[in-house]
């Protein structure tokens, strides 16, 4: 990596984190912020490190349903997605119940999920699951309706069926869509599973910070949300990576460069 | 051939007959709008008929037909395929290659009609890595690699500046002779027309009918330098004169 890059990349994100945390400690001690209101920064890494046992097991049952729902809602997207760019019937039909379930906060379905499922990570997979799949129809259909008709013609002129078509131009020219979407799905499938063992679970970093919001452990409660932020970032990260690896092609503006 | 309905429809084409040799190289000019390129979206299939029939070698055309070959105006390559990925598109869809298509097993064949055209050593390159003449190139490679009976070619120098035109012509020109493919180009650069064509039909605009069909008295394979001939210059000035008029 070049040092100008590596200035741009790494040591500006890195020092703007430090300064904020630096901000926040000292806008605690100036003003004998209460513990109980807002922990300062040293408190909190204290409790992280201090719980640390009880964060990470909470920690790792929250990322995972996650993925689990992530997972589910990848699929289950593509295909709805293909499904309704496929015709415009279909496209008419569902569009407008798609639209008035997304519309449907999910915090409401939770209870309802435990009643099927009862406690456990069952609610909080389908949970992300509801909230994540959104997107992905939406991007993978917006894609395949985009298509150029002249991309679409070269195949037609050859006497190509719809599903050639599809798969020769309409799957390969929605992927740059398809994957942009998955950066929005995966926070959101994250945020899905913390909602959902908020309102009622027995594990994950959401029902922790209940826990510790209950037995006035704000130090703790803060360490569950400095948590939730880095695993957001990382997982974000990842499926950027994932994006720029499989559509470099429609990225070529920033590769040349 | 209309577009529209009713009273506000457009009549864009009218009682039009092409007669075209096996291999030889004709080419359609007229004004702006006068039904050029819908011609040859109807012939190739890709544009429904209405009202009226059309007959290629003998047979009604419902759809489109397997045995053409197309290059449009723009290029229209898939830009996440290399040139090479580009060229091997129709084997992938056009039987019999289909059936036992590999990519392995007909590289060398796409590759070698790259080159043909001097894009030997840009096989791997994708579209944006190649200049404008360079991806037409690789568009009519495209249009030929499944040896289609005839080549339909829509304005397909439309978008180059004029000194790859001329390079493109020559191209053009090689690649015909040497595989003897029947051409039908649509341009309306009627140097581009008399340079290349065996056969050039004059159209009218609206509703599109053949006003004249002139063969070009030059003998093909023909030079650049024939372009500057006063010969050259007669035939291009007379089709000129025909299409101001209607």
């Amino acid at each position: 990596m070049e040092q100008r890059e590596f200035a741009i990349k790494v040591v500006s994100p890195a020092a703007f984190v430090l300064a904020m945390f630096l901000a926040w400690e000292a806008a605690c001690r100036a003003f004998n912020v209460p513990l109980a209101i807002l922990p300062a920064p040293s408190d909190v890494f204290a409790a992280l490190w201090q719980y640390r046992k009880a964060i990470i097991d909470n920690s790792w049952v929250t990322l995972w349903t996650t993925l689990a729902g992530f997972g589910i809602a990848t699929v289950f997207g593509l295909a709805l997605g293909i499904a309704i760019g496929w015709h415009r019937a279909i496209y008419a039909g569902i569009y407008p119940v798609l639209v008035g379930f997304n519309s449907v906060p999910k915090v409401a379905v939770v209870p309802v999920l435990i009643l099927w499922f009862g406690l456990g990570e069952v609610p909080a997979i389908l949970t992300a699951f509801l909230i994540s799949f959104f997107p992905i129809v939406v991007n993978v259909a917006t894609g395949l309706a985009t298509t150029e008709p002249e991309l679409e013609d070269v195949l037609r002129a050859l006497g190509a069926s719809k599903l050639d078509v599809m798969r020769k131009v309409g799957i390969p020219r929605s992927l740059p869509y398809f994957f942009g979407s998955l950066k929005v799905a995966i926070t959101l499938a994250f945020v899905g599973a913390v909602v959902s063992e908020t309102v009622g679970s027995n594990k994950g970093i959401g029902k922790l910070m209940l826990d510790a919001q209950a037995a006035f452990q704000v130090p703790i409660v803060f360490a569950g949300l400095l948590v939730l932020a880095v695993l957001g970032i990382l997982l974000y990260a990842a499926t950027a990576v994932i994006e720029a690896r499989f559509t470099g092609w429609a990225f070529r503006g920033q590769a040349s460069r | 051939m209309a577009y529209g309905r009713g009273a506000a429809a457009v009549r864009a084409i009218d009682e039009v007959t092409l007669d075209i040799a096996k291999g030889e190289f004709i080419a359609v000019v007229g004004p702006s709008g006068c039904g050029k390129s819908s011609l040859m979206r109807l012939i190739s299939g890709l544009h429904p008929t209405l009202g009226g029939t059309l007959t290629v070698e003998g047979k009604a055309v419902t759809g489109p037909v397997r045995s053409v070959g197309m290059a449009f105006q723009n290029s229209n390559l898939l830009p996440w395929r290399t040139a090479l990925e580009n060229v091997l598109l129709p084997l992938e869809i056009v039987q019999p290659y289909r059936r036992d298509f590999s990519k392995e097993k007909y590289s060398a064949k796409a590759k070698a009609l790259l080159e043909s055209v001097g894009l030997g050593g840009f096989t791997g390159k994708h579209p944006w890595e190649l200049s404008g003449g360079m991806q037409q190139r690789t568009s009519i490679c495209r249009a030929l690699i499944h040896e289609p009976e005839i080549l339909l070619l829509d304005e397909p120098f439309g978008a180059l500046d004029a000194f790859t035109r001329e390079e493109l012509w020559c191209a053009l020109r090689d690649l015909q002779a040497a595989r003897k493919v029947t051409v039908m180009l649509v341009t309306h650069d009627l140097r581009e027309a008399v340079f290349l064509a065996d056969t050039v039909y004059v159209m009218s605009s609206r509703p599109g009918r053949i006003v004249r069909r002139c063969q070009v008295p030059m003998p093909r394979p023909r030079d650049l330098e024939v372009t500057y001939t006063q010969q050259f210059q007669d035939v291009v000035h007379e089709l000129r004169a025909l299409i101001g008029k209607h």
